[in-house]
């Protein structure tokens, strides 16, 4: 429990810090940044009570908001997409998650993807509309959420793929 | 608990939408800012080279103000007492154009006595306006923000107008309420109109890109391309108008 701890606040740290001072500075196009950083949530214990994920989730997002200096929209994003993440897990992982026996490192790549994906276009679809926050500009925000969104989508992937392949 | 953590998070980006208003959570405190100022070190040499030359051009396009209008400030009577505006200098330490409400960060703060409501400007054009500060750090609300809008007019005339950003192209902002009565001709330059007691009269903005009329086509909506490079900025002046409090404590009467 332990080294879950230890393994957790690690990887909350580097994320956020790779977040703000990379990825935040990469602006693809002029406006296209990726936001891998909820990467801790999709990875986060799934054994795990499920208010201890809303709460860090919301700290997740509000430190990357102190950052950015955008208000809450990443908090209320962080928050939306824990909420939501045991309908995903069931929904992209099936039989497994009832078992409560998923490690991430074992299940099927196809499955990761789609539960990977999902969480990226949740948490974006939020952001964008709380970032732009006006109707009439919706086009923008779906442009933005399509944008970077494959862009989050590739980036954790290729993420996933590196760091799996040093545990083993 | 979702639903607390939720609404909280939706009042902060409600607040943030607001000019000056959102409390907590900015970049200009002792962890967001010492980070940013570290990891700034190190960027700043990667735009040396740049940098380097805006300030030579700045140097150079001073140089020939003081020694080609000597003899007429000779002439004026100039009361060293009576400056109203004072300058100081800063580092962006962080900048941000991609998304609508862009904030940046710059490495002086109530130390160096700014305030908030200070405006930020680089050799070329205007930049922002100071929104929070903290002992060494203070953030900036960049025209590249939707919540911002700025007092400026044409060059030539005295037609004055909002100047706001539609968050579309970091390199363009919006000029509007400019009267139909102006001439406009593409490719004139739009300065600081003065009336805001933030900025200075005549400090540039950049040229006429387009323009068409509003709908109610009385008004001209202005497509303005900036002088300043946006995504590329690194030293910047901030200036203060002494003679601030005086305005506003008589327009509040």
């Amino acid at each position: 429990m332990n080294n879950l701890l230890s393994v957790n606040s690690v990887r909350f740290i580097v994320l956020v810090l790779i977040q703000v001072l990379i990825f935040n500075n990469i602006n693809f196009l002029g406006y296209i940044n990726p936001y891998p950083y909820i990467l801790f949530i999709a990875f986060f214990p799934v054994k795990s009570n499920r208010a201890i994920i809303i709460l860090s989730g919301f700290l997740l997002g509000l430190i990357i908001d102190m950052f950015l200096d955008s208000g809450g929209i990443h908090a209320a994003a962080c928050v939306f997409i824990a909420y939501v993440r045991p309908v995903i897990l069931k929904f992209s992982f099936g039989t497994m998650y009832e078992h409560h026996n998923i490690k991430f490192a074992a299940v099927e790549f196809g499955s990761k993807i789609t539960y990977i994906a999902l969480l990226v276009a949740l948490h974006h679809i939020i952001l964008f509309s709380l970032e732009i926050f006006s109707l009439p500009k919706i086009i923008l925000v779906v442009q933005k959420t399509l944008f970077s969104g494959i862009f989050t989508i590739l980036l954790s992937i290729i993420i996933t793929i590196i760091f799996s392949r040093k545990s083993k | 608990m979702f639903l607390l953590l939720f609404s909280i998070s939706i009042l902060f980006t409600i607040q943030s939408h607001s000019y000056h208003k959102s409390k907590f959570i900015n970049s200009a405190n002792f962890l967001t800012g010492g980070i940013y100022n570290t990891a700034n070190h190190f960027s700043e040499y990667l735009n040396l080279k740049s940098q380097n030359r805006l300030l030579s051009e700045e140097n150079k396009r001073l140089k020939s103000l003081l020694y080609n209008t000597k003899n007429t400030i000779e002439t004026k009577n100039i009361d060293s007492l009576n400056k109203p505006y004072y300058f100081s200098n800063a580092q962006i330490i962080k900048n941000n154009y991609s998304a609508t409400d862009n904030m940046l960060l710059i490495n002086k703060g109530t130390n160096d006595s700014i305030k908030q409501d200070f405006g930020v400007i680089t050799t070329q054009g205007i930049v922002g306006i100071i929104d929070k500060t903290s002992g060494n750090y203070a953030t900036v609300i960049s025209i590249l923000n939707t919540t911002i809008s700025i007092s400026a007019q044409l060059k030539k005339t005295n037609h004055y107008g909002d100047l706001k950003w539609d968050a579309k192209n970091p390199a363009i902002v919006q000029l509007t309420d400019i009267p139909k009565i102006a001439k406009i001709l593409v490719g004139d330059t739009i300065v600081t109109s003065g009336r805001s007691s933030i900025f200075p009269k005549d400090i540039n903005i950049g040229t006429v890109e387009n323009y068409k009329l509003d709908d109610a086509e009385n008004y001209y909506e202005i497509n303005v391309k900036l002088f300043n490079d946006m995504t590329n900025l690194e030293h910047v002046y901030i200036i203060e108008n002494i003679n601030k409090p005086e305005i506003t404590n008589l327009l509040n009467e």
